[in-house]
Formats: structure tokens, sequence, C-alpha cells
């Protein structure tokens, strides 16, 4: 059903713009107004898995480096002006760019980077962060003069680079968290290239142009204005009116068609395969799903490659693969794949298993509660063909939906049966996409509460080596052993197609859609 | 005094039968209308051996195809039978539909009749909260009562859902049960059991309340159209059912939107479906109210 040849000519009028915009001088001023489809919980970049915090946050935080989007996954610098790693991956030091300015006024130093990064790494108690494990490697952090950082790291971390760019890592001042560790929650005081001016609950963020940002001629926006919009539908009737500009996570493919043959040329379509994972958890303190008969059972009734050809043309679910993203370097090829348990392409011989398990499991006619978010793509779909699917085996699974905040507290708290997660990456790096399934207290994201030693020790030894053609065994016995014991399971990996105006201009698409979302470079040719 | 004295006449020599008859000759486009609720009725009770589908099986090789002797009325971009889903979201229509109303009017009535029974600050209290409940319009009390109560899902059915509805259909039957109440408290026979001591409850229960079962019923029925509206309102906004349970409201939000150019039949046959509910209902409830209330008999 989908309109090929309109797609086509959307994505050749694409690169046809994107070439005129590259020759244009960005226009100064202006409010942009753009769609965000969940609303932040809170206000913490540190303790935040989802995209609902960064569209929201980003425009008034800075990091230590970024994700240059045109070369990704290439990084440049953002408060770090300069630096260096040493040969052997052990010291990372950091020159920052002087006389940047908090939005209260209070001058950022090093003591800054290094309070947030003690965070990141070893947050006090009642704070959460969802990096704990990523930065765990760091030994210490130390503060030669105001404008110096240095990392001494206590093992090798060959991506350490690229998470210091992680739009999640925002630099918070010292002395707000001093004054109270979980201030970034509720208040927002950042480096960033706007300021925070204000949060309407269930209707909007306004961000106002920063005047001392200290990248020159930056940002081009006077003002943006986020707006929070749950329905899809809403979002795309307001987007085809002009009552936002952009909506940046993505939309569905029957949405980008419906939006192409309504806007024509007003209208720029960008896809691209994205670094986002749907999973299904099981919570491992809950009956039955502490046997791993049941939890595998339930892995092995999903046709993934069935599921992939259909939802494609109805969500943003796309590709079958493991825990690194398809097509990337460490990803899992396709032959490796369908030998692990639920990966098969013979989905009858597996729904035969599977049955088998759960008769062994004393549980044939097992019924649960699957805990969903309402967010519509690609959410309400998976929940839709995950009960199918289930069906088939003779499970029963009531499908329930909750809002951003509900559906994160649930999960978050062990407060569901069987979940639909998502692995939200920012880089195909295994540091980064691995992390998530360590053990309780080791990775604040896993959400099925598990703890696995073998797990993390062949977590431990990926880290370690240097070659990366080991590296890739390392990553397939890890997969091996989490899809045979099946706590967290991916469904399926998203494609990310963004819909703007055609007059937004400066934005960069990437394959995450937590990059980029700092607007600095934004401007509207109106 | 002609009204009466008819009614009087009539009503004993009626036999069940013959009232039928007389219903239909007097009231055809009710009787219409009931035959129409008689089917769905009969449709939602029997959905399991009148579909000709699973209502919840996906079949990608059959993504939004049209109408045709296998799909009556086409399918979803699930593939899954929209015929069978109609089929079965007249059970989720009639079970969300009856229930609130039944809850909301039961509730109503019994306000309605202790507010006329007492009267004075109770009645004055109790219609100054109607009064408050009324100023708002009803689909946006009912938004607010999903908010409030959040889900609580019992074999796919929201019961939250239920009393979301049932809670803006109170105060508007409250106050037309009040006003026929009204007439009945003024009758001897209540005046004579308050004389032989019964409760308060007793007099309203047993002695008020089975007279006043002809507004009831009329409002009962009524409420049904707008609790089925109002079902199908919250689930296209996301707040009622959810999916894969067949409901009609679901079934014109959601892909139906997205592809309702290439399949519009996936958004016509539900909103045909609850258009037709609407109307049945309303036409029948307007028939009873003729049939019933003996001032439109004159």
């Amino acid at each position: 059903m989908i309109r090929k040849s309109t797609i086509a000519l959307a994505l050749t009028a694409t690169l046809a713009f994107a070439g005129d915009a590259v020759a244009q001088t960005p226009k100064k001023g202006g409010s942009f107004q753009f769609a965000i489809s969940a609303e932040t919980p809170h206000y913490d970049c540190h303790g935040s898995d989802t995209y609902a915090t960064l569209h929201f946050a980003s425009p008034f935080y800075s990091t230590l480096l970024q994700f240059d989007l045109p070369k990704y996954p290439a990084v440049k610098g953002d408060l770090a002006q300069s630096w260096t790693v040493s040969p052997d991956l052990m010291t990372f030091t950091f020159k920052l760019t002087p006389n940047v300015k908090f939005a209260d006024g209070q001058p950022l130093t090093s003591a800054d980077v290094k309070a947030t990064y003690d965070r990141l790494r070893n947050p006090p108690d009642g704070v959460v962060s969802t990096r704990k494990a990523t930065f765990a490697d760091i030994g210490t952090i130390e503060t030669p003069d105001p404008l110096t950082v240095v990392f001494k790291m206590k093992a090798i971390n060959a991506a350490m680079l690229e998470h210091f760019a992680s739009p999640w890592n925002c630099i918070y001042a010292a002395k707000d968290l001093a004054a109270d560790p979980n201030s970034p929650k509720v208040k927002i005081n950042g480096t960033g290239p706007f300021i925070f001016s204000e949060h309407a609950k269930g209707s909007h963020v306004i961000g106002k142009k920063n005047p001392n940002y200290f990248k020159p001629g930056l940002p081009h926006l006077d003002e943006w204005k986020g707006v929070f919009m749950l329905q899809a539908a809403a979002m795309r009737t307001a987007l085809q009116g002009g009552q936002v500009l952009a909506e940046f996570r993505s939309v569905s493919p029957p949405e980008r068609d419906s939006l192409v043959q309504a806007m024509g040329d007003k209208l720029r379509i960008e896809e691209s395969s994205w670094t986002l994972n749907l999973l299904l958890t099981f919570n491992t303190e809950k009956k039955p799903f502490d046997d791993v008969r049941v939890r595998k059972a339930l892995s092995l009734a999903i046709d993934r490659w069935g599921g992939s050809a259909g939802l494609s043309k109805n969500s943003t679910l796309r590709a079958v693969g493991g825990v690194i993203r398809p097509g990337s370097p460490s990803a899992t090829p396709e032959a490796e794949l369908v030998k692990l348990p639920g990966f098969s392409k013979d989905i009858n011989a597996s729904r035969e298993e599977a049955k088998r398990l759960l008769r062994e499991a004393g549980v044939p006619d097992l019924k649960f509660t699957l805990h969903n978010r309402t967010i519509p793509q690609p959410y309400t779909p998976a929940g839709i063909y995950l009960v199918d699917q289930w069906r088939r085996i003779g499970v029963t699974a009531e499908n329930k939906q909750f809002e951003t905040a509900p559906y994160l507290a649930g999960l978050n708290s062990g407060n569901f049966e069987v979940a639909v997660d998502f692995s939200n990456l920012f880089m195909d790096d295994s540091s980064l996409g691995l992390s998530k399934y360590l053990s309780l207290g080791k990775s604040s994201e896993n959400k099925s509460r598990s703890v696995d030693a073998e797990l993390d020790s062949l977590y431990d030894r990926h880290m370690r080596e240097t070659d990366p053609k080991k590296r890739i065994v390392l990553i397939q016995a890890f997969e091996k052993r989490l899809f045979d014991q099946s706590y967290q399971v991916p469904i399926l990996w998203w494609h990310r197609i963004v819909a703007t105006h055609k007059t937004v201009m400066g934005w960069e698409m990437s394959p995450s859609h937590n990059l980029g979302q700092d607007l600095a470079q934004v401007w509207l040719n109106q | 005094m002609t009204t009466i004295a008819t009614t009087e006449k009539a009503e004993p020599a009626r036999r069940p039968r013959s009232q039928i008859l007389e219903f239909m000759r007097q009231q055809p486009m009710g009787a219409a209308s009931f035959v129409v609720i008689v089917v769905m009725m009969f449709a939602g009770v029997f959905a399991e051996r009148v579909a000709p589908h699973d209502p919840l099986d996906i079949d990608f090789g059959g993504i939004l195809a049209p109408p045709s002797w296998e799909h009556w009325t086409g399918t979803d971009a699930f593939g899954r039978d929209t015929f069978s889903r109609i089929i079965y979201g007249a059970r989720t229509a009639l079970i969300i539909g009856f229930a609130s109303s039944f809850i909301g009017s039961s509730l109503g009535a019994l306000l309605g009749a202790t507010c006329a029974y007492f009267g004075g600050r109770v009645d004055m209290v109790i219609q100054r909260f109607v009064d408050i409940m009324l100023s708002f319009p009803i689909i946006v009390l009912a938004l607010v009562v999903v908010a409030v109560l959040g889900k609580w899902q019992v074999l796919g059915i929201d019961i939250n859902l239920i009393f979301a509805i049932a809670i803006p259909i109170v105060p508007n039957v409250t106050r037309i049960v009040r006003s026929a109440a009204l007439s009945v408290r003024a009758m001897p026979y209540i005046d004579a059991a308050r004389t032989a001591g019964y409760s308060h409850l007793r007099i309203i229960c047993r002695h008020m309340l089975p007279n006043l079962m002809a507004p009831y019923l009329i409002m009962l029925t009524a409420y049904i159209a707008q609790a089925i509206l109002l079902e199908a309102s919250l689930s296209f906004l996301g707040l009622g059912v959810a999916e894969p349970t067949p409901a009609w409201g679901l079934m014109l939000s959601g892909n139906a939107t997205d592809f309702f150019r290439e399949a519009p039949w996936m958004a016509l046959f539900p909103g045909i479906a609850i258009s037709l509910a609407v109307f049945a209902f309303s036409l029948f409830g307007d028939s009873l109210r003729d049939w019933l209330d003996p001032k439109f008999k004159v």
C-alpha cells in the first residue's frame, strides 16, 4: 500500500533541497514550533531512557562532546574545546571552552564536569543514573585547573570517546547538585543554546534564545515551542496545517504517505534505520516468569520474520535483529541469527516447542497482562501483534497501555508481568548495546530484574577485548546466553521516518532520535 | 381526565402479546428500531457463532483487502476481518452501553426520588450538586472521570470506563426523575405509608420507585444510545477500551485514519454500526416514551 512513487519523489525532493540548504545563509530569529509525541516524566537527562526527556531538555544543556551527524559516528567538541586520548586509551583529557555560563549566570568550570560525571557513574542515594554501567570503568576524575578535566580509566573501554558524546550526559552545575542531588529532576539550569522559559504540563514547553551561548552566532532561533501531541492523528493534522513544523521522532509509513500526498513539495521526508529496538521484557521476580521455560516459550511463539514483513507496512517496526542494530559492523548476521531461539524461520516448529515448554512448566493455558505504552507507534501495533502471536500457542495476554510516566514507573518498580520495553541507543557500539542486559544492580536499564553472572562476565570480557573479530565472537556468545535465558528479548528494530516542513533548516537526520536535538543550528527559511 | 380514564380502562385488559402488537401499530419506527436492537444483541451475545472469522486473527497476507465474499466489510491494517470485529464490537458497545446506562439511570432515579421525598435541605444540596454536574458537557465530564480513575480492565472491558460514562448520566436522570417523583410524593398512599410508620428507605424503594418506572425506563433506553456514543468517542480518543479488543470507536481511530484513502471501509462500516446503534436506541427510547407516557397519548 505504500506509494513508492510518491515517496521516491519526496526523497528526491529532499536531496535536492538538502543541496539548496547548504548554499543558503541561515536567517536569524523566529519562533519554531514542533511536536513532541510524549511528555517527559521529569527533566533529568541522567535518569531517563526516553526521547521525551531529550526532545524537551537537550536545547537547555551542553555535553562534553557531540556526535558530528553528517559524519556519524564521528564526534566533535561541544563544551570541550579540544581533547587528547593517551595511546593506551586509559587517560582522556578535555580542555573546556572558556567563559561559558549557566543560565543562572554562574560560570562553568571543570568542577561542574566532575560533579556531573560523578553523579552519572556513582549516583548518590535516591538518585537514578541509567548510565551507571557505562561509566563504571572511570577510575578517577581530576580537575587540575578550572578549564581542564582528566578522566583516568580503571579499564579499557574502546568506545569511551563516543560515550562522552552521549546526549544523556547533560552537564549540571556542581553547586546545584551539592544543594540537592535530585534538583535536575525539577529544575533546569544548563549552558545550552536556549534558556528554559515555561513548561505547561500536558500542553507545551518553551525555550528562549540564550544570549550568552558560548558558540558564536548561535542559536539562530529566538524561541522554540515543543507541543505535546500524544495522538498521532492530531500531530499529523497539526503538521499538515502548519501549526507545528516538525516532529523529530518518527511518523509511521502510512502517516508518511498521507502527509506526502497532502503536502506535496512543502514537506521533507528523511528516512534511516534506527538505533532503537523494541523488546519483550519478563519480570523474572514474578511467577511463572521466573521459569526460563515460560520466558523462552513466549519468545519462541513470535514470528519475527513474518512480523517484520507485515508490521513494516503499518508501523515503524521493521528489521529483525539481535541486540546490535542489524547491518551495523558488530551485528549478528542473519545466517547466525536464525540459529538462536526465537529467530528461526520455521515458526511452526518454534511454536510446537513453545507449547511443549509451557506444558512442561505446568502453564499450558497461561494468562497474563502485557504492560505497554500508549504512544501509538510502534507500541500499539506491537501489542496487537504479540497478543495474536501468543494466542497461537494457547496463551491469553491482555494488552494494557499506559501514559509515559506510569508506564516507566511500572517498568522501574517491577510492577508488571511482561512488558513491551525498548533499548534506546544513540550509537551502535556494543558497550552500549549490551549494557541494558547486565544484572540488576549493574544496569538500572535492566527492567527484567534478572541477575546473570555469565552475562556480566561475557560483557566484561568483551569490553577488554581489543581484537574486533574476537569481540564479535563474545557478542554472539552474549546474545546466545541472553536468548537462551530470555530475560529480555528483541521483538523488532525500528525504522525512522522524520517529516519536517521545508522551511525548517539546519536540522540533521541520524539513526538515533536522541541526537542533534539541541536545535542550535536550526533556522527557519520564512 | 380523559387521559387517565383511557389508560385505566385499557391497561387491565392488555395481554403482553396484544401490547406488543399495539406498540408495533402505534410506533412502527420504534418497532423497527427494536428489531435492530434485537439483531445487535443477538450478534453480540452469539458473536462466536455469528462472526465468520476470529476478530483477533492477524493475516498479513490479507492487509487492507476490500469488501468481498470472504470479508464482507473488508480487512484492516493487520488483515483482521472488520465484519467480525464489528460483530464483536457490538458486544463491547452493548455491555458498556447497558452497564453504564443502568448504573447511571438507577443512581439518578434513586437520587431523584430521594430529593423529592425528603425535599428541603437534602433536595437543595443534591440539586446544587446536580447543577454543577450539568454545567459540564457530558463528554468533558466523562473525559475528566476517565483521567482521574485511569484504567481497570476485567476481561478486556474497562470497568472504570463504565463508571466514567455512568457518572455524567446521573445528574440528567436525577433532575428528570425528581420532577416525576414530586407528583408521586404528593399521592395519598405515600402519606399512608408514612403514617403506618414505614422507614424512609422502604417508602422510597417500595412505594415511590415502582411508580417512577416509566420515566426510568425511558431514560435508561435513551442513555444507552448516549453511552454507546460516549464509549465510541472515548475509544476514538484512546481513553476507552484498548487494542486488540474489538470496539467500534477504536476501529475508527489509529490505522483507520492512517489508511482512510486506501481503505475507507475501515472507518465506514464501524461508523455505520455506531450510527445505526445510536439511532436505534434513541428512536426506541422516544417511541417508548410516547407509548408509556400518558401525556403523549392524548
